[in-house]
């Protein structure tokens, strides 16, 4: 009952309330993951479903996405971390020479809302920065490009991950206007994401095979 | 107030295919739809092509065949910019430099050497400004460089970055804020924005474009980057220019009437 009660209230963006909803279920006997599990998790694949149905608007996804870090502000203390299942590490950052910070922000916030473990790897990447972020143990890496300009400068980055012998170890997902199913096969990249939903999906799915390590 | 008609960009998807198809009268009749509903510079962009300085070229070709009104090179290639100018026929504004010393040192001598307004983004090397005073450092920044080269403060535009409200609910506010006081404190300089940023990710995006707009002039903006045939976007436009006093006796507002370029 709890955890219905409380995935519609991340639903329905009611961030005023969200935290002593989560403080009243854990009262009435919740267990923090219980909350996570059914209540928060689900929430968040219910809201990323309605924004690619188009029938919310970004910032109703952007608020959902808000109200799952104040929950996991409550439960964090609570689930000891020997405990938490995180679903995988994700590293993501803009190429190089691109600014645009946006669209890769969102990522991150519905990564995080999706029970990733994520590295903001900033703006004006790099290659260096990317294969770094792969040496640390990230085995999904997000790369965003909004000017056209950068094309170039994915495809530098994944062949410097080539270079260093790496690449077989990482799935590449790029994403931002700039980009498209035809400049992921142009760069060599594994994917294209059209938004943040369809990058937590992908996310996803990809980590299942590193669910192992 | 200055108008900039910004239909003739290559990230929409009909004028690219124009460009690429060389369909020069699609071109032509987009110039003259923005020339009639009352544009002082016409925006031309190339920039989603690799060849991007020969599509320039031949959008500047192909726009100045039908129309006289000036027009607005936007680049953020020196190379693109440099091969286009000289085929200019009246002093061309340049959509833009920021202060990258990359793209503003090879920039600026385009814009003494061909009498040119510019257009200056508060962007540095490693940030897009996003809090007011953010962008009131990059704005002293650029007033500095452009006026070391002697060019007149009445030619430059700083566009203060306007950025999505659907993603921080008060980044137009910085913005505004950012606006009123680079007319402040920088007196003779000139603002500039596009008003499409500000709505991505909302409904009834055009409300938001305009009201936005209309917010802006009340805080001392004086230009944009628009769609001069939007009908209502231009009708508000002329109606807030009465109200703050930017049209004596109220005549344009009288003339766009008669035009029947009132909505």
């Amino acid at each position: 009952m709890d955890c219905e009660a409380l995935k519609e209230a991340v639903i329905s963006g009611k961030f005023r309330e969200i935290q002593a909803l989560v403080r009243a279920a854990l009262d009435r006997g919740a267990s923090a993951q219980d909350i996570l599990d059914n209540a928060l998790v689900p929430a968040m694949e219910e809201v990323g479903r309605r924004f690619s149905a188009s029938e919310i608007f970004l910032p109703e996804m952007m608020v959902s996405a808000k109200m799952m870090q104040m929950a996991l502000d409550v439960l964090k203390p609570i689930l000891s971390s020997g405990h938490v299942k995180t679903r995988g590490k994700f590293a993501i950052g803009t190429i190089k020479d691109d600014l645009h910070d946006i669209g890769k922000d969102i990522v991150i916030s519905m990564m995080q809302g999706a029970g990733f473990e994520v590295e903001d790897l900033g703006v004006d990447c790099p290659p260096e920065r990317f294969i770094e972020a792969i040496e640390r143990g990230n085995r999904i890496i997000g790369i965003s490009a909004i000017l056209t300009t950068v094309l170039p400068n994915i495809g530098k980055a994944i062949k410097a991950i080539e270079e260093k012998g790496l690449r077989d170890k990482v799935k590449i997902l790029i994403g931002g206007v700039a980009t498209s199913f035809h400049i992921a096969k142009e760069t060599g990249a594994d994917s294209y994401c059209k938004d943040a939903v369809e990058g937590v999906l992908k996310t996803k799915e990809f980590s299942v095979l590193y669910e192992d390590n | 107030m200055l108008i900039v008609a910004e239909r003739i960009n290559s990230s929409r998807k009909r004028i690219a295919n124009a460009i690429s198809e060389r369909d020069a009268s699609f071109i032509q009749t987009e110039a003259l739809v923005q020339a009639k509903a009352g544009s002082d510079y016409i925006d031309v962009n190339a920039g989603s092509f690799r060849d991007e300085a020969e599509c320039l070229k031949w959008l500047v070709d192909v726009v100045q065949d039908v129309t006289d009104i000036p027009l607005c090179l936007d680049s953020a290639n020196p190379d693109a910019l440099s091969r286009v100018i000289p085929v200019v026929k009246k002093p061309p504004m340049i959509n833009s430099i920021n202060l990258k010393p990359s793209r503003l040192e090879p920039i600026l001598p385009l814009v003494v050497d061909y009498k040119a307004k510019v257009i200056a983004l508060c962007e540095s090397e490693s940030i897009m400004a996003a809090t007011t005073d953010a962008k009131i450092d990059i704005a002293a920044g650029l007033v500095e460089k452009v006026t070391a080269r002697g060019i007149p403060l009445d030619d430059l535009y700083i566009d203060p970055l306007i950025f999505p409200l659907a993603t921080n609910s008060r980044s137009a506010l910085a913005s505004l804020e950012a606006i009123e006081r680079i007319r402040k404190e920088f007196p003779g300089v000139h603002t500039i924005c596009g008003l499409t940023n500000v709505s991505h990710g909302l409904p009834n995006r055009k409300l938001v474009n305009r009201t936005f707009l209309i917010t802006a002039l009340a805080r001392g903006l004086d230009s944009a980057i628009l769609d001069p045939s939007d009908k209502e976007l231009y009708s508000a436009l002329k109606a807030a220019l009465i109200i703050l006093g930017q049209d004596e006796y109220c005549l344009e507002y009288i003339h766009a009437y008669r035009e029947g370029r009132l909505g």
